[in-house]
């Protein structure tokens, strides 16, 4: 299965798709990144005069490339067209430590800690573009076909 | 291990995943894990995985459908605790 394969079987589209490019996949953990679009509407509201990538849409962004790319990859033979993905986040627990604001350039980095029982749970973390942690955590999901 | 011991042990391991305080102040044997506790399906999970770490066992996918309630995790464990 090819990275290109993988974002387009993903349930999101624009304005909720935060995911542009996969660079590395494995079993065992994923990694990928998202350009913030310096026009995204959330930027007119958080903050007043002071826009900042709230830190739910970073959430957002690590669990859609660190947990539903990850478990679409680890669906792979499983899935197809007619054959959808279910998914639901779970759980989230993140820590923030810098601001990302607009345009700025993301990677994530996710580890597989547990997937049994159609539950992924990973360990995940959020760069910048000087490589700086911008946010850490674990988050889960059911993801099933 | 007694019986007793075997129910505290779990009705520890369920708590962070109880969604109704009530039922789980009454749990006992006859207790359900979604009917009662209220515990969703991804924290069934987490039930398990914990019972595993908690006994040392593997639970297996059929087990898994099985262990729904108290008793039936009590089963599951004495079970898999005897064959080891």
């Amino acid at each position: 299965m090819t990275t290109n394969q993988i974002i387009e079987l993903l349930p999101y589209q624009h304005p909720f798709l935060f995911v542009d490019v996969l660079t590395v996949v494995s079993s065992e953990g994923i990694t990928g990144n998202f350009t913030f679009k310096k026009e995204s509407d959330f930027y007119k509201g958080h903050f007043k005069k002071n826009p900042i990538t709230p830190g739910v849409i970073l959430t957002e962004c690590m669990a859609q490339i660190g947990v539903v790319c990850l478990g679409i990859y680890l669906l792979k033979d499983e899935l197809s067209e007619e054959n959808h993905l279910q998914i639901a986040l779970t759980g989230s627990q993140v820590d923030f430590f810098l601001p990302v604001y607009p345009g700025e350039k993301v990677t994530v980095v996710s580890e597989k800690d547990v997937f049994r029982f159609n539950k992924l749970k990973c360990k995940v973390k959020l760069f910048n573009e000087k490589k700086e942690l911008v946010c850490r955590g674990y988050i889960s999901g059911m993801i099933k076909k | 291990m007694t019986k007793e011991e075997l129910i505290t042990k779990l009705k520890t391991i369920v708590q962070p995943y109880i969604q109704d305080e009530e039922a789980f102040k009454n749990l006992s044997e006859n207790t359900d894990f979604i009917n009662d506790l209220k515990i969703n399906s991804a924290n069934l999970v987490d039930v398990i995985l914990d019972v595993e770490d908690e006994f040392d066992i593997r639970i297996e996918n059929d087990d898994m459908e099985k262990m729904t309630s108290v008793k039936a995790a009590m089963d599951i464990v004495n079970e898999k605790l005897a064959a080891t």
